[in-house]
Parts: structure tokens; sequence; C-alpha cells
């Protein structure tokens, strides 16, 4: 690992070029089924390098856990992937084809606490900013619109908050409304930033029988967790990452103690606590 | 423009009302300009002599050759009274400037971009500096076009706000300090430019320097034509933007994910500060003009949680705090008009700050003092009935317990002032009745109320431990606090637990040991 790290930024660049190259290989790395495939993606800010070469292919209809110590990449990966950042290298797809053609088919569920809650808008208003999009320029929110999101508030268990204001709303429902904006978008794909974080039970519970409910409606979550203990309880799959791909697959293969020890290193209190989980 | 269809149920009127109140803002403004049209139609003085300053010199100047100098409460009233076409004019159009700036404001201060305006009010002068010389250079004598003038303006403004932008985004330089250095160079570029001008013999006489403080109290017709005309593209704009631009000010990266093009948007909403800021600027000038942009929306802030309220309060503060300051103006035609119409908005502001519903900072300072009162009696009827219930099995023949002052201090480290306090409060409340100089016990109410309080507090506690893994020994002093603003959801949540213990009308034993020490 030290030794990649000390190799100069434009050799990996050159290497995914390559890589991206074989066109052969082109369609076997980016499957139309797969609702995200990540090839050879490197990202920095500024000179830091935060993410290495991640390779992923995201299995479809699946939970997916992204885990990692802070600083790793998870909410860096998920940003990328979106074109919020840019990219040093790599390509990103979405069912196969460029993210930029295929908007409507992902919703994205930023961290809670990357907006201003003391916003002046309402709960229902939130979530229809999720359909903005489909609205289109200059158009206004119509009573149809607003039904929609009101389904997706029901959804989420908040049907009775619609016209509260959001700096009125406890943390754990601050968090479902930002839920409610991705489900009214009734997409294919969720990438969700930690949605877990801060929460109360209630929402906790709510949250997961939500994920639960894509699955089996054949939709996927790429979710960035915290919370160790539970990913064998609430994900299929786990991505385990620390600036780069660290092992990633279905949970009982894949969440293993000498993988979790490669992606924390020594951090090892936490690493007993996951022991005693297992070990139960 | 918006589709206004009746809905059932008042809610629905209400959003319609909010969606119609733009459109009626919009009218307003083309009524104005029919009003400033016909008035300058019914004022010959205007209409033959277009370049004569309009309001204050001109009725000074006729009071004055009428040999008598005119109180400033009858300048009041006859401007008040709209007496005077001229006022009527100038009081049209700075109101429809306050009512634009406060709109735009509002995203503005949303998207925390309040600064933003400052700095291209101020990297407007090397333009106007610099566009009267290059126009002179050209061609003699048409420096002082307004329209070359104004483009100066609004390019080395842009450019101002870009450099902010640039230097907040790739350097380390925080934006603060990037804010500082970008006003304070362009500025002083534009006085050096200014210098230049006033030493040309055609600079001197330009009167570039009213864009520093402003002309109000000598608006031409023409300018309030162009005022008039500008604010509605801007407020239309605006509102066909409004759900556009919400996003961009509440979270600009998920409408980046979304595919709306955010520097764009950033763009556009530049382009409406920068065009608000040199319109206004030639009103209540060049080093005032974001006051007008930024403090009614701030104001409306305190007065509502809703974007489309805020920003029609907004709206209305700018429009109202420029007419009372025309008004005063013309009072007192010796003051600034632009100053007396910033320093109104101040007051509105200051108004709203103490009075508003939202935020009112009087209200919560007695909102919050009544609170503390309110935890310090729970904890009081906590505190005796755990107490009672410790000594209930020392009592067979089932009559409550007394419990002592002292007791109670050392339970909490309350002064014997203070628990004096609340035991009266207690007494006085039928909760309790006072055993002898210094103990206490509890009534029937007493007990009601405090078998209440405990059993909300143990759920609590006993919520905390499972659910947060928080040691047991920490609890107390969370839930103290978290108990009286207990949302209705978690309520349910721990009445299903109790059900499950099956103790549903029991109150539970307390999780940890109830100690003396402290807790």
């Amino acid at each position: 690992m030290a030794e990649d790290r000390s190799k100069p930024m434009n050799q990996a660049t050159t290497a995914a070029t390559q890589a991206a190259g074989r066109t052969s290989a082109a369609l076997r790395d980016h499957p139309e089924s797969s609702p995200l495939s990540i090839h050879d993606m490197t990202v920095a800010y500024q000179r830091r390098p935060v993410l290495w070469d991640v390779d992923y292919i995201a299995p479809q209809g699946r939970l997916v856990a992204i885990v990692g110590p802070n600083g790793a990449g998870k909410s860096t990966l998920i940003k990328a992937a979106l074109d919020l950042i840019p990219k040093v290298s790599g390509d990103v797809r979405v069912f196969g084809r460029p993210y930029r053609e295929q908007r409507g088919r992902v919703a994205y569920v930023p961290q809670r606490s990357s907006v201003d809650w003391d916003f002046p808008v309402s709960a229902l208003d939130v979530v229809t900013t999720g359909l903005y999009r489909r609205i289109g320029w200059f158009r206004p929110v119509t009573r149809r619109w607003r039904t929609m999101a009101r389904v997706a508030l029901d959804r989420v268990g908040l049907a009775d908050y619609a016209s509260r204001q959001i700096s009125q709303l406890s943390g754990g429902q601050q968090q479902r409304v930002f839920l409610a904006r991705a489900l009214v978008q009734d997409a294919d794909l969720y990438l969700m930033d930690e949605p877990f974080a801060g929460v109360d039970a209630a929402t906790e519970r709510a949250i997961v029988a939500l994920l639960q409910e894509l699955r089996s409606a054949g939709q996927t979550a790429l979710v960035v967790h915290h919370d160790l203990p539970t990913v064998r309880e609430y994900f299929d799959d786990v991505l385990l990452l620390n600036m780069r791909l660290v092992a990633a697959g279905p949970v009982q293969d894949v969440f293993t103690d000498a993988n979790l020890r490669a992606t924390y290193g020594g951090k090892l209190s936490l690493l007993d606590q996951v022991g005693r989980q297992m070990a139960q | 423009m918006r589709p206004v269809t009746v809905e059932s149920g008042s809610r629905q009127r209400v959003l319609a009302a909010r969606l119609v109140a733009p459109i009626c803002i919009v009218g307003l403004v083309s009524a104005g300009v029919i009003v400033c049209t016909s008035g300058a139609h019914a004022a010959p003085a205007i209409a033959t002599d277009a370049m004569e300053p309009a309001i204050g010199a001109v009725s000074v100047m006729a009071d004055a050759a009428a040999g008598s100098e005119p109180t400033a409460a009858e300048l009041f009233v006859r401007a008040l009274l709209l007496r005077d076409p001229n006022t009527r004019v100038v009081l049209l159009g700075t109101s429809l400037l306050g009512g634009m700036s406060g709109i735009v404001g509002v995203f503005v201060l949303l998207r925390r971009r309040s600064l933003v305006g400052d700095v291209i009010s101020h990297a407007a002068l090397p333009g106007i500096a610099g566009g009267f010389l290059i126009a002179e250079l050209l061609s003699h004598g048409t420096g002082k076009s307004l329209p070359i003038l104004l483009t100066g303006a609004f390019v080395t403004g842009i450019c101002g706000a870009i450099c902010v932008l640039l230097i907040d985004r790739f350097s380390r330089v925080k934006s603060d300090a990037a804010l500082a250095i970008v006003l304070s160079t362009f500025y002083g570029g534009g006085a050096v430019l200014l210098s230049v001008v006033q030493r040309t013999p055609s600079g001197a006489a330009a009167g570039l320097a009213t864009y520093l403080n402003g002309k109000t109290a000598s608006l031409l017709t023409s300018d309030v034509w162009m005022f008039a005309v500008s604010a509605t593209v801007i407020i239309i704009l605006t509102v066909m933007l409004f759900k556009e631009l919400t996003l961009l000010c509440f979270d600009a990266e998920f409408a980046a994910a979304c595919g709306w093009p955010v520097l764009l948007l950033d763009g556009v909403l530049m382009m409406l500060v920068a065009a608000v800021t040199i319109i206004g600027m030639q009103s209540v000038g060049m080093l005032l003009v974001v006051a007008t942009l930024i403090t009614p929306a701030a104001a409306a802030r305190f007065w509502t949680n809703d974007i489309r309220t805020t920003t029609i309060l907004a709206g209305g503060i700018g429009a109202l705090s420029a007419a009372i300051g025309i008004l005063l103006s013309a009072a007192f035609p010796r003051v600034a008009a632009g100053a007396t119409i910033v320093l109104v908005a101040g007051v509105l502001f200051l108004i709203s700050l103490l009075l508003g519903s939202r935020r009112r900072v009087l209200w919560r300072r007695w909102d919050h003092a009544r609170q503390a009162a309110r935890i310090a009696r729970d904890d009081l009827l906590r505190a005796i009935y755990e107490q009672t219930e410790r000594r209930a099995g020392d009592r067979p023949d089932g009559t409550v317990p007394e419990v002592s002052l002292a007791t109670l201090q050392s339970v909490r480290n309350w002064s014997l002032h203070g628990l004096q306090h609340l035991t009266r409060w207690a007494v006085n409340a039928g909760l309790a009745s006072p055993v002898g100089e210094s103990s206490i016990r509890l009534t029937d109410a007493g007990l009601a109320a405090g078998r209440r309080l405990v059993r909300n507090h143990r759920l609590w506690e006993l919520y905390l431990i499972q659910y947060a893994d928080i040691a047991a020994g920490h609890v107390d002093h969370t839930a103290d606090l978290i108990e009286h603003i207990v949302d209705p959801e978690i309520v349910d949540e721990l009445e299903r637990i109790l059900e499950q213990q099956d103790r549903r009308h029991e109150v539970p034993d307390s999780p940890h040991a109830i100690g003396f020490a402290g807790g």
C-alpha cells in the first residue's frame, strides 16, 4: 500500500486509461444489468488522493453497505459516481450507460447535515424538490405533484407532518423526509449517504423496512453505513473501503474478521466489539 | 405564468393565494408604470422639462419663491397626500426598486451570498469611471450616457463577484477574506479612475460621484420608467425561476445530482443581484444598496416559515421602507433620501427581530423562563414521589409518608431558598401539604401527578438504556431534559415497550438504584 501511495498520480491515470481502452472488455466491465459499475476510479481533492483505482460492479436488487473508517472515501465514492466531484480517472456507468443519460433511474440521499434545516420550507416542499426535474424548467408545482409527494411522505410514516416546517422535525424525521424525497423519484438505484447517522430507533426501523421494500421491488440501494454490528442484519452485500476497495461481495463471504482488519487497520477496540457481536 | 386552479379546502385556497400574489405584484408594477406616465402627463413641469430634478428641490424652490419656508410637517403632509405629482413618481419608482430588491434578496440571503451584493456594488465603481473614460476617448461627449455607465458597472460588478468565487474555490483564502480583498481592490481601482475623471473638464461636470450616495431626491421621470421596466422583468424572472432558485438555495448538491445546471442557476442569481444592485445604486447609492437587498429579506424571515410568504413579505418590506424613506426625506429635504430608506429598513428589521412571530426574541426569553420553571417543578414532584415510594414500605397502614426538605436537598442540589419557593408552589397548587416546619407530604393529586412524571421519566431511561447504548449511570441528566419534549411517536414507542412488559398501568421500577448522592 505504501509503495502504491508513492506512485505518481499520472501513472495511475495512464493505467486506468489503458484499461478503459480494452474495448472488448468494456461491455463486460459495464453490464447493463448492473445498476452501478465503477471501473478504475481515482478521486483526489486538490493533490490529496481520496480513492484509488476502485473497481466495483454492484449486483441488482440487493442492499449494499459501504463500510470503512472515517476518511475512507465512502461519501466520495457516491459523489464521484454522481459526477458531483471530479474524478481524476475512471469510468462510471449506471445500467451500462453514462450517468447523465440515466439520471431518472438514480436517487441520491445526501447526508442530513449537508443542508440548513432552518430553511423556510415544509416537509412536503422538500419532497417535491425530488420531482422538480420531472416538472421541468419554469413550470409551477401543481396539485398532482404535491399528491405524489404526500404519498412518498406516507411511505416513511410522516403523512401527518407534511406541512411542518423542517426545523420543527426531529433528526430522524428529517432523515425520513430526505428518504421520501428519494422515493418520490421512483428510481432503480438509491445512493444513500449515512441515512442511519444519529437517528432514533423508530426511524432506524422505518429505514430498514423501507430498504427491504425497495429490495423486494427489485431495486438496489448502496448505503454508506457506520454501525458495524448491524451490517449483517440489514444488508445483503458489503463493500469494504479504505481509500481503495478492500473487498466487496455478499456479507457472509466478505464481512470477515480478516477483511475488517484490513479495512480498519489497528483499531482493535472496534474490532473486538464486532467480534463479540459475531460470536453471539 | 402560473395557472391558478380553484381548489377545495382552505389550505388550497391559501396556496392559490400565494401563487396569485406574485402575479399581483407584477400587476402592481404595470399599474405603477401607467400611473407614472399619466402622472407625467398631468405634470407639465416634468413633461416639458424632464431634466429638472423631481421632488424636494422643485417644491422647495417653489415655496421659496412664494416667500415662506414650509415646515417639515407641511412638507410631510403634502408628500403623504401625494399632492405633488413629482413625489408620486419618485415614490413609485423607489418603492418598485425596494420591492424588487427585497424579492431577489430572499434568495441571496438563503444562498448565503449576502456580501456578494456588496462586492458587486463596490466593484461597479471602476466600471462607471472606466466606462466614462473609454466612451469619452472614443467619442467626446458620450461619457455621460446612462447605458454606457450602467454597462460598465455591470461588467466590473460581475467581474468582482467572479473573482471572489474563483479565489474561494481555487486558493486557500477563505471566502470572507476573498470578499474583503476583492471589494476593497475594485473600489480602490474605481476611486483612482474617478479622480482621473474628475480632473477632465467634462468629467467634473458629469456628476459620477452621485453614484456613491445615490440621488433619490432628484430622480427623473425617465429614470423611474427604467426602474419600472427592469423591476417588472426581474420580478417576473424570479417568479418563473422560483422553484429552481429555491432548490439551489436549499440543496445545491442534490440539485446537481438531479441534473440541474447549478453553475448556470448560480450565474442567473448573480446576474439578478447585479441588476438589482446597479439599478438600486442610482437610488440609494453604491455604499448602501446591499442593505436594500438583505435587510427586508432578513426581516421577513422573522415572520414566517414559508419561502413563498417570505418572498412576498420581503418585497412588501422593501417597498414599504422605500416609501416611508421617501416621505420622510420629502419632509426633511436636506436629509439624504437613500440613507433614510436604509435606516427605515433597519428599523423595520429591528421591529421584526423583537416582535416577529417566528423567532421573537423577547417572547422566546419569556418562554424559556417559563419552561425552566416547569422543569424545576416537575423535578420537585418527581423527587418527592421517589422518596415517598422508598418509604411506602415503612407504612403498612397505607398512609402517605412525609418527606423532609433535608432529604430532598440531599437528592438534588437545590438551595434551601429555591426549595422552599418550590414547595410553596406545590402546596398552593394543592399537590402537597406541609408537615411541620421542614417536611412535606403529597396529596392525592400530587401522588397522581408524581406518578405520571416518574413513569414518563423511567420509560425514557429504559428507552435510552435499551436503544441508545448509554451507560446506565449517565442516563439521569439526559432524561431530565428530554422528558419535557417528548415526541408523540416516541411516546407510542414507549407505550409499546411497556405493553410488552405487561405492566401498563404501573410505574415501572427504576432501571437503576435511586441514590441519595445525586441524579
